[in-house]
């Protein structure tokens, strides 16, 4: 069993009127086996703590610890963590314009790896993991997100995940903007990943309408750029039904 | 009756396609008046607009009187089966059949000191996939050369000609290519020159009636390259697509100016260059010029440069020039940029492990993929990832 610690994570972002401190202290603790939701209104810091897990350049963190299996991320690069095992699907997946998704994957395979994967059976894994969240085998050849729908890179995303296979993923929003059939694609690729049950689940979301179809075992509830409740699915239940005001105004307090 | 105005108003639409075709005079500093005598062309200072961006100091005179009698230099040539490819004296050539006529000095003095023009011709109506490749090697710098080549696609013809540079020389040069109607050209110059050469080449395309020409340049290698390419048309419905891809090292000076000359309605032109620059003094200059005359009614052009600066030191100039003297065209534009890494790309692939060097280097080859996956010629498309690699390994490992 493998161990995502976040312990007192504070975070700012530079901007032009100086420093802003968007995460003030977040504390949490996930296990493979485990998915966790964590749910907040806009503004609340919930991509953030996501982009400062995975190691974004804009991002500085001023104090705290993320740990994997005790090991210090925060000193490592961008691809380091990946390669440590940490996975972030984006709400906004970046295009690269003239780098092809065959290439792309195989790259980044490669890297994960530590070796290049078998010619014979890769082509067919690719070719499966698209066709499982219903992109067409011909996405292999287009330019990484270029001209892809929204739903198109939610799902890639999604396929990456799959192929990739790593320790803990953090899913950033990766409901939003999706149709009911995009959104049933996506989540029973989650599944199927969580379903492998020595993986971990951070699954970011502004709505309750995806824990329909992936069942978090924990439920955090992100105001103002700290956890301010915590609970199983029932929370989910109680948010979906009174929303985040009363948290809201709590941290207004 | 019916019969009568029908004839009537076809020579009405004759008449007027006369008049259309009758050039009116232009004033613009995107059009200069050529010459073939030298003395219209005195020595540039380097204040010129058309020379501003060049390092004058380092043409070893081509710019003023070296002789231009070397023969240091091999050609090779690989013609496809029905393509001729053969040197001619001046005398017997068809030289100036494209129009053209000496813009610069280097140009009108590699005019008058080309003894042999090296003609590569495309029958009419002949559909050829196998590329005809034109192979010159320069054996020294010490006395500089001259040279004219002139390539010609028969109506209705289909073709691939490539002329491909390297060793070491000091060359001037003229290019004319003529795309007869209804041919579809592709040619391609490849400046894969040892890094002491020095290269100055004008060339000129001229374009028949709904003719396409695809004209391709791939400048990696050379101290100083300076390729200026200008097309027009003979006719309505002709077409000119210019794309050009380069890497310019330390120390290097590759500029590209190319103008669009729209002398009949209905034509198109697009144009597309991308620059990679890496090292201390590595240069680059573009500049696009684009002439819609008042003739051109209905015509449509794009034209754009990016530029990749994958270091401290590096420089790259970019200019896009559009003048429009009518009111009736389909569409205009140009952009331009100039930059470094897109942290945003680099994020992305990094945060799926790939490390960070070998993100840079898929970032710079999905790049110059835009282009190249675009020349149509596949063999081609294959060398040249490989010569942007080999460029990369040189250099990005060591990219702060």
């Amino acid at each position: 069993m493998a161990t995502l610690e976040i312990k007192d994570l504070h975070v700012t972002v530079t901007t032009e009127e100086g420093e802003k401190e968007i995460l003030k202290g977040v504390d949490l603790t996930v296990k493979t086996g485990e998915v966790h939701a964590i749910m907040g209104p806009n503004g609340s810091g919930k991509s953030t703590l996501a982009y400062s897990i995975a190691g974004h350049p804009k991002y500085n963190i001023t104090s705290g610890t993320v740990t994997l299996d005790g090991v210090d991320i925060l000193s490592m690069s961008v691809d380091e963590r990946a390669r440590a095992g940490l996975f972030l699907a984006m709400q906004y997946p970046v295009e690269v314009p003239g780098v092809s998704v065959a290439n792309f994957l195989r790259t980044a395979k490669t890297a994960i790896d530590g070796e290049a994967p078998k010619l014979r059976t890769w082509v067919k894994d690719v070719n499966a993991a698209l066709e499982r969240v219903t992109l067409d085998k011909d996405f292999a050849q287009r330019s990484v997100n270029e001209g892809f729908s929204g739903g198109e890179k939610k799902r890639h995303e999604i396929a990456q995940l799959e192929l990739l296979n790593p320790k803990f993923a953090v899913l950033d929003e990766t409901d939003s903007g999706l149709d009911i059939d995009a959104l049933r694609v996506v989540s029973e690729g989650v599944n199927r990943y969580s379903d492998q049950g020595d993986r971990g689940v951070l699954l970011i979301t502004h709505y309750t309408r995806i824990l329909r179809y992936i069942k978090p075992d924990y439920v955090h509830v992100f105001v103002a750029g700290r956890v301010a409740d915590q609970g199983g699915p029932e929370l989910a239940d109680e948010l979906e039904a009174n929303g985040y005001d009363k948290y809201v105004k709590a941290a207004a307090l | 009756m019916t019969t009568s105005s029908f004839v009537d108003g076809s020579e009405a639409i004759q008449d007027s396609m006369a008049k259309a075709l009758e050039l009116s005079p232009v004033e613009s500093h995107l059009h200069p008046e050529g010459s073939f005598d030298l003395a219209d062309h005195p020595v540039p200072t380097g204040l010129e607009e058309i020379w501003r961006f060049t390092p004058l100091k380092r043409l070893r005179d081509l710019h003023k009187d070296a002789p231009l009698d070397g023969d240091h230099h091999t050609v090779e040539v690989d013609a496809a089966p029905g393509v001729t490819a053969v040197s001619v004296p001046v005398a017997d050539s068809a030289r100036g059949v494209s129009g053209y006529v000496p813009v610069d000095r280097v140009s009108a003095r590699a005019w008058a000191a080309a003894t042999s023009v090296f003609e590569v011709t495309i029958p009419a109506d002949a559909e050829i996939e196998q590329p005809t490749t034109i192979r010159l090697h320069g054996a020294g710098i010490e006395k500089a050369g001259a040279g004219h080549l002139l390539v010609r696609a028969g109506r209705f013809s289909r073709a691939v000609v490539v002329v491909d540079y390297d060793g070491s020389a000091t060359w001037a040069e003229n290019i004319e290519v003529v795309v007869e109607d209804g041919a579809h050209l592709t040619f391609v110059t490849i400046q894969d020159w040892n890094d002491d050469s020095v290269h100055v080449v004008t060339q000129h395309a001229t374009v028949g009636r709904d003719a396409e020409l695809r004209h391709v340049a791939v400048s990696l290698g050379g101290d100083v390259v300076r390729a200026s390419t200008s097309a027009d048309y003979r006719g309505t419905g002709g077409s000119v697509e210019m794309l050009g891809v380069y890497f310019a090292d330390a120390g290097q000076h590759i500029e590209h100016r190319l103008f669009a000359d729209h002398t009949a309605p209905r034509t198109k032109s697009n144009v597309e260059y991308k620059g990679a620059l890496q090292g201390q003094d590595a240069h680059t200059v573009w500049i696009g010029n684009v002439l819609i005359r008042k003739e051109a009614e209905g015509i449509l052009t794009y034209e754009s440069n990016d530029n990749l600066v994958l270091t401290d030191g590096a420089k790259a100039d970019s200019v896009p020039n559009l003048e429009i003297e009518t009111g009736d065209i389909e569409g205009a534009g140009h952009a331009s940029t100039t930059g470094r890494f897109d942290d945003q790309h680099l994020f992305y692939l990094q945060s799926r492990g790939i490390p960070e060097e070998e993100a840079r280097r898929l970032v710079v080859h999905g790049f110059f993929n835009d282009i190249i996956r675009r020349i149509g010629v596949p063999a081609l498309q294959e060398r040249l990832v490989a010569s942007i690699e080999a460029e990369l390994a040189e250099h990005v490992g060591r990219i702060d």
